[in-house]
């Protein structure tokens, strides 16, 4: 009976507790994820899925790393945030490259040379003096000026664990040297930079130096030379580039060839340093606006303004329509604005969207399954928020990226390939029959635009309007295109000897392939849809899906059928897209990106001449015969250009899309204390089903302990 | 006891090697280095070359078993299973393939799965024990067998939709706790609420169905009849004898998990974005990193063999009359 | 008529046990338990929705080509019967007997106007001229059309059974061991399921009854067919893991000494690795063997058949260390009896007594053992499933459909028809077979066997 008793009074002191818990809530909302003392201070939270693997300049390659390396490297060039069509602007140059024409001899040429008699062209980058890097230690020296951190001892590195723990940290001033270093390191194969292989075709001396470097110590690079890339002063230097290039200044603006002082591969490269996750690959050394001041890949990462950052200002002048909707408020203020950035790990999309709706993330994109709780069609055709979205003050910003997602052919398959009239008919059949508007419209709720070419919108040679659209599979109707009658197609099949869809050698309907990496159950309806699609010819689709290495492998070796294939433009350019159907790239001959192993000489032909044309009248009457040699052949279904839709509070503002630029958040700026209030708001706690609950609870327990006193008694008898 | 504990440990040695050969052949069956480095190095411009040069630095480009090219033991030592399990038994666990260093990040994530696994146990233990002696209680009841149903009502429900109800009712409709998330020290605890209660919840069928059994096996022994003879009440009975009695197979059942509580819980964690080993292991599997898969594999069977022995060495030490040989 | 791997074995599951039946028929020590597990309510109660959802899942484990279609996929008996669920597709998501679209759209109406709105669907309803009004009563007049037609066939099954019953006197039935307080629970709770299954198929040809899911498809007919998904993993998984358990089990046990410690070695070992490491494992392997025997399944059916059955072959390996163990314990205890120590000491063979005397005497374990890990298997499915390394994502099943419902719940206004109709068709199966386990285990408690 005691015990029973003191449970009794356990229970008070919970409920007790319980009481002053609930008092004391009004304060912050219960199920603020982040500590309470953060809410008025001016930090911008944002999610990441998954994990960088690479935050080195050098390797890092793909969309979530830029998310963070762009914000603290810094290349010599950007895109200009506010102005269209894209255009590249100084970063910590001073001004743009100066270009200059050689001969074979090495010979300068005027501005208007021949492209023919073009051997190399120099680049000359001059930098702004006096841009410092962000405080770290291994740019840290004692009085004597030499660098405390270089020569570790096994008993100082015992002691560590993280960078955070070296006491010491010290700057210096960037010089035209870190440029020249970081080509260097792109160079060097034990540093395996994915443009590697590309870049040996285009920089001077970039090969030779790759050869060299191969068996010598990653910090030994500094003093070999290469011969194409020179510092020509402290702030100047130049890259030697073979034949004609004009692509090469956008790679200038990717973080590939940002700043890289010398002293960080020193630093990081000392033996043990690596066991404690010290690697230069998780902890950059830049001068960009942010540094990276946690990472904990596992659960955040945090970025902090950088005390030395250069002077930058927003930029004063934008499009037309920029000035209404505010984004020149901030015209010519110092950034960046943000003081903190909170990165946190959020593999799962339910708690991500619920909490962007409670105010606990700042900005979100629309996955398909919340898309209609926050976006609706109107009358027009054109989209809007919801009304609920709307009372909650968010906004919405959609933008067409630079990427396609299409359906390729494996042009040497037997069947769908090759260059013969059969296999084209039944390939542009299967344009028309594989209806990507209702893709468009089933599985990404709008997000995107259908495509009628190679080339998507915002890069020179996209043609909108009547003249653009494929007239292969479609038809202008009514001032819009629309995808021809799926009887079209059928006689298309019929001709190509598969009259509905019957394989004369079988008897039997047409099998044909689908190889994916979609193996999980979200993709399931997808590929259903897919059958469906083919299904309408009389096709039997059947889908083979394997893991991603698999899939790579058959790709490799020629062995796929159909397959969805997505490619995401590097820099605005039609070059970067054409040239993945370019013959001398196919994937199966020479590893190259053509995975459709399209070749056809017309095509190739014109490519070669386009490639290296600065944008003109002539150039993009070229890309169009090059957009429909590609209709008529048809190895590529053209899917369509994603659209990305993002949302974001009202309290987060000067936000413009921007599908190139990669550091956006300097220019963006938030106010904490109105979030705080949203908050507030938006989270009251409800409890009273919690009382519901245990008001339940005790009744059932009511007639156990009626029992219980009965049995007691019994037993007393 | 020291012989015997000593024996056990020589004992696990082969039985690691048997796991540590199993995972490898099963691994390699499926990917081959070149598709491990295929899968690191992304996909954009990926050539032949930079695959080569990947699998040299992480130790990939050697044969797998047997090196033939080599002389002496070298044949065995100079092979990618060698070279990748030697660390394994002195637990340096290398560096995995995407480039960290498995040991520091073990360390790292142990201490979130200990967070709510540990608390798990506890709770789940009380609540079950207690609830299975008010059912030994009311045995023979109305109570008993309404409990009895709902125990089953209770296991017959997938953990999955605990989780996914959970979430929605108490994180999203009620706004009682965040829905997702961790934090360091004392400011975890918001975080770990929701999963501990979820997780105690899921047990509690099975538990107090479990306990029930015991404690009716006790009860039903001839102590309890002469205790009761002598005139002691149910109630005391029931805590001083049987709760007494009925902890030692508790106790030793406990003792058998709590090693493996280290492993984490593999969808509550990414459920709940909890860094703990649980999540570390399903990333691992999804991104295909042999190295972690390999390590967390080894940890879970050391830690399984550690199970064992604590359970024997517990049975010792609650009941003096089993002694190890 | 195709035969799939998995129907095969379920064909050969069907002949063990109605072996496995006739021979036990006549003995005793089998009978008194069986009798036990007849008297009893919950026991009678939960075995009829056992038998109803095996029927389904049998129904659907016959599969065949269909005459009329050039495709080549192959179907079920149950496919071919549920055609017009199969077939009446929404665009996408539809809530339980709605008869519009569950999100707005665009329509264009017919003076060629646009309005945003509710579409009317294809099928649900679409015979309806004026839904606003038409709607409820509709469907109360359907469901009362299928409740009465069901409630008179079961009537019509009553009559034939009572006709047939008079004949023989009523004493063999007697020997069945029916008590009549568990004949009528039986009768009640037959009732309710021809009825209630009844109505819904007969709603069902005009309502999407459960609704739709993204794609538009039945969510019914999903439920329906993932029950066959759920038994053979229960089923086939005990199937394949049995021989290895039993044989090991009762060799380490009788044998001891190295066999015993070989026997001990291998599922330590086993048991040691995280079972979710090596499931993973496996399943990556069988995706790998079948993309490079790709030939060999060309129908989508197939493909996902052959990883059903890989999954079932590897949660024996496994799962069958656990029942090992347990008859290695009750071997070593049943070697020391007197009868068995007499037989050995008359010089019977060995394989003699492990057949004659030991295995008959540990099958009351592996039977209970079976219906304990039925529904654990069952549940076992949805987890694997949520980590991508459950069934095939073609292949209906619970877990597949949590998994993608997972989503569903973060919209607004949330769609829980999906994750609702998994949860209570998996649900029911699950407490039929846990109650099931508990009768079985009670009536084979040989401590319990004296009331």
């Amino acid at each position: 009976m005691s015990s029973f008793l003191s449970m009794k009074i356990q229970t008070y002191e919970v409920l007790l507790f319980l009481a002053v818990f609930l008092t004391a809530c009004d304060v912050s909302p219960l199920n603020d994820p982040y500590p309470e003392n953060e809410s008025k201070l001016s930090i911008l939270y944002q999610s990441f899925s998954e994990r960088p693997k690479h935050l080195d300049p050098a390797v890092a390659y793909s969309e979530n790393e830029y998310a963070f390396i762009a914000q603290i490297y810094e290349p010599p060039f950007q895109y200009h945030y506010l102005k269209r069509p894209y255009q590249l602007t100084p970063l910590t140059a001073s001004k743009m490259p100066e270009i200059n024409y050689l001969n074979k001899q090495g010979e300068k040429l005027g501005e208007d040379a021949k492209e023919s008699d073009i051997a190399y062209t120099d680049y000359v980058i001059d930098i702004q003096p006096n841009i410092q890097y962000q405080p770290h230690p291994a740019l840290a020296k004692n009085e004597r000026g030499d660098y405390i951190y270089h020569h570790l001892t096994e008993a100082q590195i015992q002691s560590l664990n993280t960078l955070n723990d070296f006491k010491e940290t010290g700057s210096r001033e960037l010089t035209a040297e870190d440029y020249v270093y970081q080509i260097k390191r792109l160079a060097n194969p034990k540093i395996q930079s994915p443009i590697a292989e590309i870049m040996k075709n285009y920089i001077v001396g970039f090969d030779d130096f790759s050869k060299q470097a191969s068996d010598k110590q990653k910090t030994d690079i500094k003093n070999m030379p290469m011969s194409g890339v020179e510092a020509i002063n402290r702030y100047r230097y130049s890259v030697r580039i073979k034949g004609k290039y004009p692509q090469f200044r956008f790679w200038l603006a990717m973080p590939f060839f940002s700043a890289m002082p010398w002293e960080a591969d020193v630093f990081y490269d000392q033996s043990g340093l690596s066991d404690k996750n010290i690697t230069l690959d998780w902890f950059p050394l830049g001068t960009g606006p942010y540094l990276l001041a946690e990472n904990n890949p596992n659960r955040r990462m945090i970025l902090l303004k950088n005390p030395l950052f250069h002077l930058e200002k927003y930029p004063s002048e934008g499009e037309p329509e920029d000035k209404q909707n505010g984004l020149l408020i901030d015209a010519g203020k110092r950034l960046p604005f943000i003081d903190k950035v909170e990165f946190m790990l959020e593999k799962e999309t339910i708690p991500y969207w619920t909490k962007f709706l409670q105010g606990y993330y700042d900005a979100s994109g629309i996955s398909s399954d919340s898309f209609d709780q926050a976006v609706q069609f109107t009358g027009s055709g054109g989209v809007a928020l919801t009304s609920s979205m709307k009372k909650k003050g968010v906004r919405m910003q959609t933008l067409v990226e630079t990427s396609i997602f299409y359906m390729g052919f494996n042009m040497l398959d037997t069947t769908v390939g090759g260059d013969s009239e059969r296999a084209r008919k039944l390939r542009q059949a299967i344009a028309i029959a594989v209806d990507y508007e209702e893709y468009i419209s089933i599985f990404r709720n709008g997000r995107g635009v259908v495509a009628q070419g190679v080339i998507p919108p915002g890069i020179f040679g996209y043609v909108e309007g009547k003249d653009g659209i494929n007239s292969y599979s479609y038809d202008w109707v009514d001032g819009k295109p629309q995808r021809k009658k799926i009887d079209v197609a059928r006689k298309l099949v019929a001709e190509a000897g598969y009259p509905d869809g019957i394989d004369p050698k079988t008897g039997e309907a047409l099998i044909l392939y689908f190889d994916t990496t979609s193996v999980s159950i979200d993709d399931r309806p997808t590929m259903n849809w897919y059958r469906k699609q083919f299904e309408k010819l009389g096709i039997t689709l059947v889908i083979r899906a394997t893991d991603y290495n698999r899939f790579q492998e058959k790709m490799r070796a020629g062995n796929e059928q159909i397959f969805v294939w997505g490619w995401n433009a590097d820099y605005p350019d039609p070059e970067n897209l054409f040239f993945l159907l370019y013959g001398a790239n196919s994937k199966v001959k020479h590893g190259g990106e053509n995975a459709v192993n399209y070749q056809n000489p017309e095509f190739d032909r014109l490519f070669e001449l386009m490639r290296n044309m600065d944008n003109s009248e002539q150039r993009y009457r070229i890309i169009q015969k090059l957009q429909e040699i590609v209709r008529r052949d048809a190895p590529w279904v053209f899917g369509f250009y994603p659209k990305n839709f993002s949302l974001y509070h009202s309290w987060y503002s000067n936000l413009k899309p921007n599908s190139m630029a990669n550091n956006r958040l300097k220019y963006t700026r938030i106010d904490p204390d109105a979030r705080a209030e949203k908050r507030q708001a938006w989270n009251k706690p409800i409890f009273w089903p919690l009382a519901l609950g245990g008001l339940l609870f005790v009744l059932m327990l009511l007639p156990a302990f009626n029992a219980y006193r009965r049995r007691a008694r019994e037993t007393l008898q | 006891m020291i012989h015997y504990i000593i024996r056990r440990f020589l004992y696990a040695i082969p039985l690691l090697m048997g796991v540590n050969i199993l995972t490898f052949v099963l691994f390699f069956i499926v990917n081959s280095p070149d598709d491990m480095a295929r899968m690191q190095l992304g996909q954009k411009y990926v050539t032949g070359q930079a695959i080569s040069n990947w699998k040299h630095q992480h130790g990939y480009d050697l044969p797998l078993l047997w090196n033939d090219t080599e002389k002496g033991e070298k044949k065995i030592t100079r092979t990618i299973f060698y070279q990748k399990s030697a660390g394994l038994f002195m637990f340096r666990f290398g560096v995995s393939d995407s480039g960290r260093n498995i040991g520091a990040d073990i360390q790292e994530r142990m201490w979130p799965s200990l967070a709510i696994a540990l608390p798990t146990l506890c709770v789940g233990l009380m609540v079950d024990i207690s609830f299975a002696l008010l059912m030994a209680l009311f045995r023979g009841s109305y109570l008993e067998r309404a409990g009895i149903v709902l125990c089953v009502i209770l296991m017959s429900i997938s953990s999955l939709f605990y989780i996914i109800g959970g979430q929605f009712f108490i994180a999203k409709l009620l706004r009682l706790v965040p829905i997702s998330g961790y934090d360091d020290d004392m400011a975890a605890i918001k975080f770990l609420i929701l999963p501990v209660l979820i997780g105690v919840i899921s047990g509690v069928g099975s538990g107090v169905r479990w306990y029930r059994t015991l404690f009716l096996e006790e009860v039903e022994k001839d102590y309890v009849r002469t205790a009761r003879a002598k005139g002691l009440s149910e109630t005391q009975t029931l805590f001083r004898h049987v709760l007494r009695n009925a902890l030692i197979p508790v106790l030793t059942g406990v003792v058998v998990i709590l090693p493996l509580l280290f492993m984490g819980s593999l969808i509550m964690e990414s459920f709940f974005s909890i860094p703990g080993l649980g999540s570390y292991t399903i990333d691992a599997i999804n991104s295909q990193d042999f190295a972690i898969v390999r390590a967390m594999v080894f940890l879970g069977s050391v830690l399984y063999v550690l199970g064992l022995l604590l359970t024997d060495i517990s049975y010792t030490l609650v009941d003096p009359r089993v002694r190890l040989s | 008529m195709a035969v799939l791997w998995t129907d095969a074995l379920i064909y050969i599951l069907i002949i063990v046990v109605a072996g496995l039946a006739i021979y036990m028929r006549g003995k005793e020590h089998i009978k008194r338990p069986l009798q036990k597990i007849l008297r009893s309510k919950t026991g009678m109660a939960s075995l009829v929705v056992l038998l109803f959802f095996v029927l389904i899942g049998l129904l659907d484990s016959v599969h065949f080509k269909p005459a009329n279609n050039k495709n080549s996929e192959i179907i079920s008996l149950l496919d071919y019967w549920a055609t017009p669920l199969r077939e009446h597709g929404e665009k996408t998501y539809s809530a339980p007997f709605a008869t519009t679209l569950y999100s707005k759209e665009i329509m264009t109406l017919a003076d060629g106007t646009l309005q945003w709105g509710y579409p009317r669907l294809k099928f649900g309803g679409g015979y309806l001229d004026d839904p606003d009004t038409q709607h409820v009563p509709d469907v109360l007049k359907k469901a009362g059309y299928g409740f009465a037609q069901g409630a008179s066939l079961f009537g019509f099954f009553i009559l034939c059974y009572l006709g047939v019953r008079r004949k023989p006197q009523g004493e063999k039935r007697q020997a069945f061991g029916l008590t009549r307080s568990s004949k009528s629970v039986l009768a009640v709770v037959a009732f309710l399921i021809v009825t209630t299954s009844y109505t819904l198929i007969y709603l069902s040809s005009y309502y999407h009854v459960l609704g739709t899911d993204k794609v538009g498809e039945d969510v019914f007919y999903q439920t329906v067919k993932s029950i066959r998904t759920g038994l053979v993993l229960g089923t086939l998984t005990t199937l394949i893991m049995l021989p290895m358990a039993i044989v090991f089990g009762i060799l380490a046990g009788f044998f001891r000494g190295w066999v015993d410690d070989l026997i001990q070695y291998i599922y330590t070992t086993l048991n040691s690795i995280p079972g979710v490491l090596l499931i993973a494992a496996s399943i990556l392997m069988v995706q790998v063997y079948m993309a490079n025997h790709e030939q060999q399944f060309t129908s989508v059916i197939m493909r996902a058949d052959m990883r059903l059955l890989f999954l079932c072959l590897i949660l024996g390996v496994t799962n069958w260390t656990g029942l090992c163990r347990l008859l290695r314990a009750e071997t070593l205890k049943l070697r020391e009896m007197e009868y068995v120590q007499a037989a050995q000491a008359l010089g019977v063979k060995k394989s003699m007594i492990l057949l004659r005397h030991i295995l008959p005497n540990v099958m009351h374990i592996v039977l209970i053992s079976v219906v304990l890990d039925f529904s654990s298997l069952v549940l076992a499915e949805a987890v694997l499933s949520y980590i991508n390394i459950g069934v095939d994502p073609t292949t209906y099943s619970w877990g597949n459909m949590i998994n993608g419902a997972r989503l569903e719940m973060a919209r607004e206004p949330i769609v829980w028809w999906s994750l609702s109709a998994a949860f209570v068709f998996m649900f029911a199966l699950v407490l039929a077979a846990n109650l099931f386990a508990d009768t079985v285990q009670d009536a084979f408690d040989p401590r319990r066997s004296s009331d």
